[in-house]
């Protein structure tokens, strides 16, 4: 079995960009540990030799014309989406 | 239960004020989070004085709120997107609003589609429509239960894992999980990009192949969509059906098994060969599941940080902003799939996980495959039980996650599955059973199933 310590989960934790209070790091320490238990049964399998699959739609190299499409939607709505907005750009904290 | 032929003769303001009426009748269940009731009644009347026709015209349907569709946010069942309001709308939507029907509210589900009782909805669990103490299956459980109910005829879900099949088994409606690349995702909130697929519940199998030859099709706002190739099928020849003996074992409930047993009887008795077969590989699956996808929502799901859209939480640094962001916007559910998804793409990790299981994934398809060359379909229940009581799973997630074990094969190789209605147990809790064909048989799965109605 996988042992997942509090500092593997703040580590996962941070890759995520998730702030984790105190109570959930030791509850998602047990059920990380325990969903990844499960799923090493995986490496009972003989994979030596095969390919592996990441897409399913049996197409291949899909193009299109390299076009402007409208999608009918403009500044003011996606601005209006903002949690804070000013001067028509999307208001953050102060990054530097 | 109502059906889509049963609205052409009524107008659709009586329609739409019907389906709202038993709407709000069934408040308690949970299956709706919010109505979309003043367009549903402009549109009706624009149905009413023929500035909208076409197929459907005049029938009410519910997307499930994962769908961008105007008329109320789309939430996902998140606090994270509790208060968006779409600027556009999902190719689905698009094209059976184009055909005349009516949106009249957006169904529960599991927040993000993250799970299989509607439990984790941020807005608390939709009620099963037969009996109100047990989960309406989910992610797609509104769905499910406003087409048991006859809210609607016909509902839109997502099924990534089982999210349509699997509700739909628990509330005895028909559920289409479609070939991988069918209908378009464009406006879908995505969750695992490589098995998302859209399809819809309803009470007949011609109900879900009219339905579902409205969405289907090129989208060039989806370049996974496949060329056109579904058309409903009307007739049905002699098929070779495949039993599979892995779906029929010990751990499976004795009245699903009776089920499955009892239509496989129905099918020989229709001019059908049935015949058991193995699928060793079965075993192997949902662990594959719980890798690849978890990875791809982890991707997917990064773009929710509270900078341009969605909930943003009080922080004085841009950190402080993404992570308390995520931690409050997002359910455990979706904090558990991200994390390990992070895990199992993490260097160090990726080989003996991801990679391991995209490497089976490739196993499975060659299993299924082999099959298909004697085979037309494949037969099996839905889920390993009926549905289980509110609550039951919830504090242990392998055994939330051990639901899907039947669902998730299908999705893995990108195959059109169905879940039928047959019968239920002695308590009265529907029992469903899959068939299972290879890419872009779906029509043919349809016939079959329809065909099965009046046996």
């Amino acid at each position: 079995m996988t042992q997942i310590s509090r500092d593997d989960v703040l580590h996962l934790a941070q890759l995520s960009s998730l702030q984790l209070t105190d109570d959930e790091v030791d509850n998602l320490r047990a059920d990380i540990a325990n969903i990844l238990g499960y799923v090493e049964q995986l490496g009972e399998l003989d994979t030596t030799g095969v390919e592996p699959t990441y897409q399913v739609t049996d197409l291949e190299n899909v193009w299109r014309n390299d076009e402007v499409i409208d999608s009918g939607i403009d500044r003011e709505q996606l601005l209006a989406l903002a949690p804070a907005s000013a001067s028509n750009s999307v208001k953050v904290p102060k990054v530097l | 239960m109502v059906k889509i032929a049963d609205y052409a003769s009524s107008s659709a303001v009586a329609n739409v004020r019907t389906a709202l009426e038993r709407a709000k009748q069934y408040e308690a269940h949970h299956a709706l989070l919010n109505l979309t009731e003043t367009r549903a009644l402009e549109r009706a009347a624009k149905v009413e004085s023929g500035e909208i026709t076409g197929k459907l015209a005049g029938v009410p349907f519910v997307v499930k709120d994962n769908f961008l569709a105007f008329g109320a946010p789309t939430t996902a069942a998140s606090t994270m997107l509790e208060n968006f309001n779409a600027p556009l709308q999902a190719t689905a939507v698009e094209r059976l609003e184009a055909e005349g029907a009516i949106c009249i509210g957006k169904a529960n589900l599991d927040a993000f589609a993250h799970g299989g009782s509607t439990e984790n909805s941020a807005f608390g669990p939709t009620k099963n429509a037969i009996d109100d103490t047990r989960v309406a299956g989910g992610s797609s459980g509104g769905s499910a239960v406003v087409t048991a109910l006859d809210i609607v005829p016909f509902a839109l879900g997502t099924d990534t894992g089982g999210s349509i099949r699997q509700p739909a088994s628990f509330n005895g409606v028909y559920g289409v999980k479609p070939t991988y690349g069918t209908v378009s995702r464009y406006g879908v909130v995505a969750m695992a990009s490589s098995t998302d697929t859209i399809g819809c519940l309803t009470t007949t199998a011609d109900d879900a192949a009219l339905v579902m030859s409205i969405m289907a099709g090129k989208d060039e706002r989806d370049m996974t969509t496949l060329p056109n190739f579904f058309t409903p099928e009307a007739t049905v020849l002699p098929l070779r059906i495949g039993l599979v003996a892995e779906s029929m074992n010990d751990d499976v409930d004795a009245d699903v098994r009776a089920a499955t047993s009892a239509y496989a009887e129905k099918l020989r008795a229709a001019g059908h060969t049935v015949e058991e077969v193995s699928m060793p590989i079965l075993k192997y699956t949902l662990a594959m599941y719980y890798i690849i996808v978890p990875a791809e929502i982890s991707s997917n799901l990064a773009r929710y940080d509270g900078i341009r859209y969605g909930y943003r939480a009080e922080a004085l640094t841009l950190a402080e902003l993404y992570g308390k962001t995520r931690d409050e916007g997002f359910v455990t559910e979706n904090k558990r799939r991200i994390m390990i998804g992070s895990y199992v793409l993490s260097s160090g990790f990726f080989d003996a996980y991801y990679q391991q299981a995209q490497k089976a994934r490739t196993l499975l398809i060659a299993e299924y495959q082999k099959l298909f060359e004697t085979y037309d379909v494949l037969l099996g229940p839905v889920t390993p039980t009926p549905a289980f009581k509110l609550g039951e799973n919830t504090g242990d997630p392998i055994k939330m996650y051990l639901t899907d074990i039947m669902t998730v094969p299908a999705s893995l190789a990108g195959l059109p599955a169905l879940s039928v209605p047959a019968g239920t147990n002695e308590a009265g809790l529907p029992i469903g059973i899959q068939l299972t064909g290879w890419r872009r048989s779906d029509a043919r799965l349809l016939a079959l199933a329809s065909s099965m109605e009046a046996n």
